[in-house]
């Protein structure tokens, strides 16, 4: 009997230690930066259909039905905490009649900059460069870019495209505050916000290869409460792993300028690839 | 005795106070110390401008005099940003003060030099090779011949692709002369305040392989040697042509760009530009960047770019209106 009580004595001491020491690991297992905190470098990507759609949605043709099955709006289980949008009803029908008119007005097909925080959910990648004293994003898609103020915060001096980033810490998470944004849509289903909307992203590494990532957007114009988005970020741990060049302008350009083409010049039926 | 004494405190007092000049001279001399990032690369990191009123290249008659004396410099410090002379027709400069953007509101970088360019000694591009001038010559004509047909037709700059002065290498503009620098283990990004193109360079002991993928702005690579960043630079997109040559770089077309902190708030960088398919002979310069606090603002070209469209607008209205008229 005395023997059988050691016994279990000494498992549950070794599923103590075990446990800590996986709480151990799995804090050493997150970089940091010689002053400790977390070091979110890294090239960085979502992978989930948000861009689509970020409410719930099942797949439907897309915008431009001659492409096939390519072109399909791929279903997703959505990113925003209740899953609808708290739109109000005026700025619902707004986002209807974006819906209706995605294939020729939707920023990201006339390669906009994508604002915040769409630029972190589009399927393409981003990257991190996180010094002693600053953080900067450098977005494949459109060459957009921003710096986040880390040190010395200011309100925005001009309305922006990828809006004025200030940062700070709460624990291990990089809190962003974002303002200072153009009016832009948020998906490719004419989701959208207004200028006057404020952007609170929150990083949080999970491990090494994962970030938690979370987008409060207040917008009263739009919308009758704030509300969130959340998902994971995943690093790109290919090796050779890199952004590559995405200079989008010129896949725009007939799509915005077409019709000022000299008529006979070629380019009349957008088929590119035929 | 006594005297013996004093000649001899005197021999080693005036030894000393000759070594201390020395040494003053020497630790004159040394190159400055830049701090360093927490894991021990030089700090190069801010927002640096480059503005300047020196032009790229020299003026012919300047001959190989590569920098003015404080005098002439003093006389020409707030001329407008403009080039005197160029050997390139679509380098534009402008007068800043049509902008507002006289000298004091807008402080330039002090640079005795005559020009940009160092290298040929004159300070001046040296000429295409016959072949590259031939197929130069021949593809402005094809452009030209179409040059309003579409967007597609118009310059990389006016369709705000790619804007020359980014490089690399990277060259003083007349206006938005901002350049951040950014760092982080293993990277350092070079981000140009127009057209808000950040090139992100690995930092390796050797060249990466880069898949043979061609790049708008190249592949770059760096490497610290001492406390310069040395970047490499191959592997240009076939629609980008280097200054003033019309046509694109060979496949030994190599850019070599020096980055060195010269002070608590200055940086020095130096470029070299090799191409044997397209000159005989390298050029290459340098110029100063000075941190500033001045805000860097996100220059939207595409997203503003209203005179692409109105161009060709135009140009279509022309010719309705000839065709009318022939009626």
């Amino acid at each position: 009997m005395r023997v059988a009580a050691m016994a279990r004595a000494v498992i549950c001491a070794l599923a103590l230690v075990a446990c800590a020491d996986r709480a151990l690991a799995q804090k050493a297992a997150i970089p940091r930066m010689s002053g400790g905190k977390p070091d979110l470098s890294g090239i960085w990507q979502a992978l989930s259909e948000a861009d689509w759609n970020l409410e719930p949605h099942s797949a439907t043709q897309g915008p431009l039905e001659t492409l096939g099955a390519i072109g399909a709006v791929a279903p997703g289980i959505g990113v925003v905490d209740g899953g609808k949008i708290p739109y109000l009803a005026s700025a619902l029908a707004q986002r209807d009649a974006n819906r209706a008119k995605r294939r020729t007005e939707d920023p990201e097909a006339k390669c906009f900059m994508p604002g915040v925080p769409r630029a972190t959910y589009l399927p393409y990648p981003f990257q991190i460069v996180q010094s002693d004293t600053g953080v900067m994003i450098v977005y494949q898609f459109a060459g957009a870019v921003r710096t986040i103020a880390m040190k010395t915060h200011a309100e925005a001096p001009v309305d922006s495209w990828m809006g004025f980033s200030n940062g700070h810490w709460e624990g291990d998470t990089l809190v962003v505050e974002v303002t200072g944004l153009n009016a832009n849509w948020l998906d490719r289903s004419g989701n959208y916000a207004s200028e006057a909307r404020r952007v609170t992203e929150r990083y949080t590494l999970m491990d090494a290869d994962h970030i938690r990532y979370e987008a409060t957007i207040d917008d009263s114009s739009v919308f009758s409460r704030p509300w969130t988005l959340r998902m994971p970020l995943y690093r790109r741990v290919e090796p050779g792993a890199r952004l590559m060049d995405f200079r989008c302008v010129e896949f725009a350009e007939e799509l915005m300028y077409g019709d000022l083409r000299k008529p006979g010049t070629g380019k009349s039926d957008g088929s590119a690839g035929k | 005795m006594m005297l013996k004494r004093a000649r001899s405190c005197l021999r080693f007092a005036a030894t000393s106070l000759l070594l201390l000049a020395v040494a003053t001279l020497i630790g004159a001399a040394e190159p400055y110390k830049a701090p360093r990032t927490s894991w021990g690369d030089p700090l190069i990191e801010g927002v640096y401008t480059n503005n300047t009123n020196v032009p790229f290249e020299r003026s012919a008659n300047l001959g190989d005099k590569a920098f003015y004396t404080e005098q002439e410099y003093a006389a020409r410090k707030n001329a407008p940003a403009v080039v005197e002379t160029t050997t390139n027709p679509t380098d534009v400069h402008y007068q800043t003060a049509d902008f507002d953007l006289d000298p004091e509101q807008n402080p330039m970088v002090r640079n005795l030099r005559t020009s940009i360019l160092t290298q040929p000694a004159n300070g001046r591009m040296p000429p295409l090779r016959a072949d590259a001038q031939r197929r130069s010559d021949a593809a402005r004509a094809a452009q030209q011949a179409h040059a309003f047909d579409s967007a597609q037709n118009r310059p990389l700059q006016e369709r705000c692709l790619l804007w020359a002065h980014e490089g690399p290498p990277l060259r003083p503009v007349g206006y938005n002369t901002l350049v951040q620098l950014a760092q982080t283990r293993g990277y350092v990004v070079l981000m140009t305040e127009m057209i808000h193109d950040a090139r992100v360079i690995p930092l390796a002991k050797s060249r990466p392989d880069f898949g043979g993928l061609k790049r708008w702005q190249g592949n770059s690579w760096g490497h610290w040697e001492g406390d310069t960043l040395v970047i490499e630079t191959t592997g240009f997109s076939d629609r980008v042509t280097p200054r003033g040559s019309g046509v694109p770089m060979g496949p030994e077309g190599k850019v070599i760009e020096k980055i060195t902190r010269t002070g608590p708030k200055s940086i020095r960088y130096e470029f070299i530009v090799s191409d044997p398919s397209l000159w005989d002979v390298p050029w290459g310069g340098e110029f100063p960047m000075e941190l500033t606090d001045q805000p860097l603002f996100e220059y939207a070209c595409h997203e503003g770019n209203y005179g692409l469209p109105n161009t060709l607008r135009g140009v279509r209205k022309e010719e309705q209106t000839r065709q009318q008229k022939a009626r």
